[in-house]
């Protein structure tokens, strides 16, 4: 790491932020440093603490304990001087206005000069339409529009919460192009998502979260490796987990009971390996894709 | 910001409707009459200008809370919340409102006061401009009225409530029949509904007769209480968002 990266302030720095509504803990000591120019995920289930995590970042909330610094400045602070924008997930538009109409009346709250609406227009790729009223564009172009928004201040950090729920395929595209498009010049990019084939395709980082935690923390290669393989499961009594990380093709193994879970990319050869040379039965062959990963990592415990 | 939200304010066909045209209509249905402009009242005035005074009241007051209840609308829609992600401030953001409201209130008094003009209201020049102030200031009382219950009411059509309840107070605060008509007990109890003030205060140009210091005080309290429930449900909203 060199200097300059040492003393310069991390776009985003959670330190062991807690919020609490009432009785229930939406997120529970979240440490999370993220470097200027990244482009990372926030990827989790419903209720994982997402979107209260964003909120936070935005100056929406406060923590109830711990520390949020975006660009070493409180919130609040990083948004009145347009450091940090957001897309939110919905709502945030009224239906009288017109896009351009729009766009013009954050011009104005932040300041800027009338031709950074057109450029804001144009870089969302919704400048054709910039005399429709707000109320008569479809849902993408509406999230385009909250994305021109974003884009006034020019902000040095992007928030994205779940930017692309309700789109069509087509929509989804569009807008990943312009975000992308736009993340080129070094803006730091931060998005919630449940769409693991958007974290993957997108993200330069992915930050799993559960239960208001970071629970796996890794480059989008790394969230492939986790990926890859499957898994052979079989009744196998007293197994070492010693002996069977010596079988030829295992990753990994692990012992639960009377089963064996043995990880590996040549699955043929692990399962040969076992019915001729082990007392093994009951055979299952999994694949571990990202879904699962995701599950794994995710999935509140039953 | 403001000349973008009166554009978009008068895109809205109910808002243009109910607060520049129908009191003006109103006038002409009820106080253009020809009795009511042959019959004197006060120094130089007519009745139908007594009634035009009336409707001016009621039209800057409807566009007063129609002003301030647009926080309601702007809430539900995640507005006030995207507003939050820019520099400007939440009290400016009242501001605003504030401005509008008088803003679309001081069109409506013209309107009504030109209708009237134009149809057969008579009153001495002073009138002409003091009721007309008068209305127009008063109406503030309706604004800080119409804060306090578009942050009470999440309802995004809050006007659809507030329209019938700003009808029955002006009947129950002498707006549209005056308070001495309809007996001794109605007109006390007028005295303490929050239309009776601005009424009064507005009608004295041309009237010059009335408590002065009742209706002042009816304005103050009520003024008072609207805009401190519009601060607690105000404080309370950005605590919470």
């Amino acid at each position: 790491m060199t200097t300059t990266a040492l003393s310069a302030a991390p776009a985003v720095h959670l330190d062991a932020v807690v919020k609490r509504f009432g009785t229930v803990t939406a997120v529970d000591g979240m440490d999370l440093r993220i470097r200027p120019g990244e482009v990372v995920a926030l990827l989790g289930p419903n209720g994982a603490g997402k979107t209260t995590t964003i909120d936070m970042l935005l100056g929406l909330a406060e923590p109830t304990t711990g520390q949020v610094r975006v660009y070493g400045h409180a919130p609040h602070e990083a948004v009145a001087k347009g450091l940090v924008s957001a897309v939110m997930q919905t709502g945030g538009l009224l239906k009288d206005y017109t896009v351009e109409e729009t766009v013009r009346l954050i011009a104005v709250l932040f300041r800027k000069p009338r031709s950074a609406v057109g450029e804001a227009l144009e870089r969302a790729g919704i400048a054709d339409i910039a005399g429709r009223l707000v109320g008569k564009c479809s849902g993408g172009q509406q999230q385009r529009l909250r994305f021109a928004m974003a884009l006034l201040p020019d902000p040095k950090l992007l928030i994205l919460d779940e930017p692309t729920t309700g789109m069509d395929v087509g929509g989804r595209h569009d807008f990943w192009t312009a975000i992308r498009q736009d993340a080129r010049d070094g803006r730091t990019v931060v998005f919630a998502t449940h769409y693991l084939e958007e974290a993957d395709a997108y993200a330069d980082r992915v930050v799993f979260v559960r239960r208001g935690r970071v629970v796996a923390d890794g480059t989008a290669s790394e969230v492939k490796a986790l990926a890859a393989g499957r898994t052979v499961r079989a009744t196998l009594p007293g197994a070492q987990p010693a002996d069977l990380s010596r079988i030829e093709g295992v990753e990994s193994a692990e012992v639960r009971g009377d089963s064996v879970y043995l990880h590996g990319r040549d699955t043929d050869a692990i399962a040969r390996h076992l019915l001729t040379r082990t007392p093994a039965r009951d055979l299952e062959i999994t694949s571990r894709n990202l879904e699962e990963a995701f599950l794994t990592l995710t999935a509140d415990e039953k | 910001m403001i000349p973008l939200e009166l554009r978009r304010l008068m895109r809205n066909k109910r808002t243009v409707i109910f607060t520049l045209i129908m009191p003006a209509a109103f006038f002409l249905l009820f106080g253009s009459s020809s009795d009511y402009r042959t019959e004197r009242i006060g120094d130089g005035g007519n009745v139908a200008g007594y009634v035009l005074v009336s409707m001016a009241v009621y039209g800057a007051m409807l566009a007063a809370t129609s002003g301030g209840a647009m926080v309601s609308l702007e809430r539900a829609a995640g507005w006030s919340r995207q507003l939050r992600l820019t520099p400007l401030k939440p009290a400016s953001y009242i501001g605003i409102k504030i401005v509008l409201a008088m803003i679309v209130g001081a069109v409506s008094v013209i309107v009504a006061m030109t209708t009237g003009a134009l149809t057969g209201a008579e009153l001495p020049l002073h009138a002409w401009i003091g009721c007309a102030l008068l209305a127009w200031v008063c109406s503030l009382v309706f604004a800080a009225f119409g804060l306090f219950m578009g942050y009470l009411l999440p309802s995004e059509n809050v006007m659809q409530i507030l329209g019938p309840v700003l009808a029955v107070l002006s009947f129950a605060g002498g707006l549209f029949v005056p308070v001495d008509q309809l007996g001794s007990t109605f007109a006390t109890i007028a005295q303490f509904t929050p239309v009776y003030g601005v009424g009064e205060i507005a009608r004295y140009p041309l009237v010059q007769d009335g408590n002065l210091w009742v209706a002042s005080a009816n304005v103050i309290i009520w003024t008072a209480v609207f805009a401190g429930g519009a601060a607690w449900r105000f404080r309370r909203d950005t605590a919470r968002v």
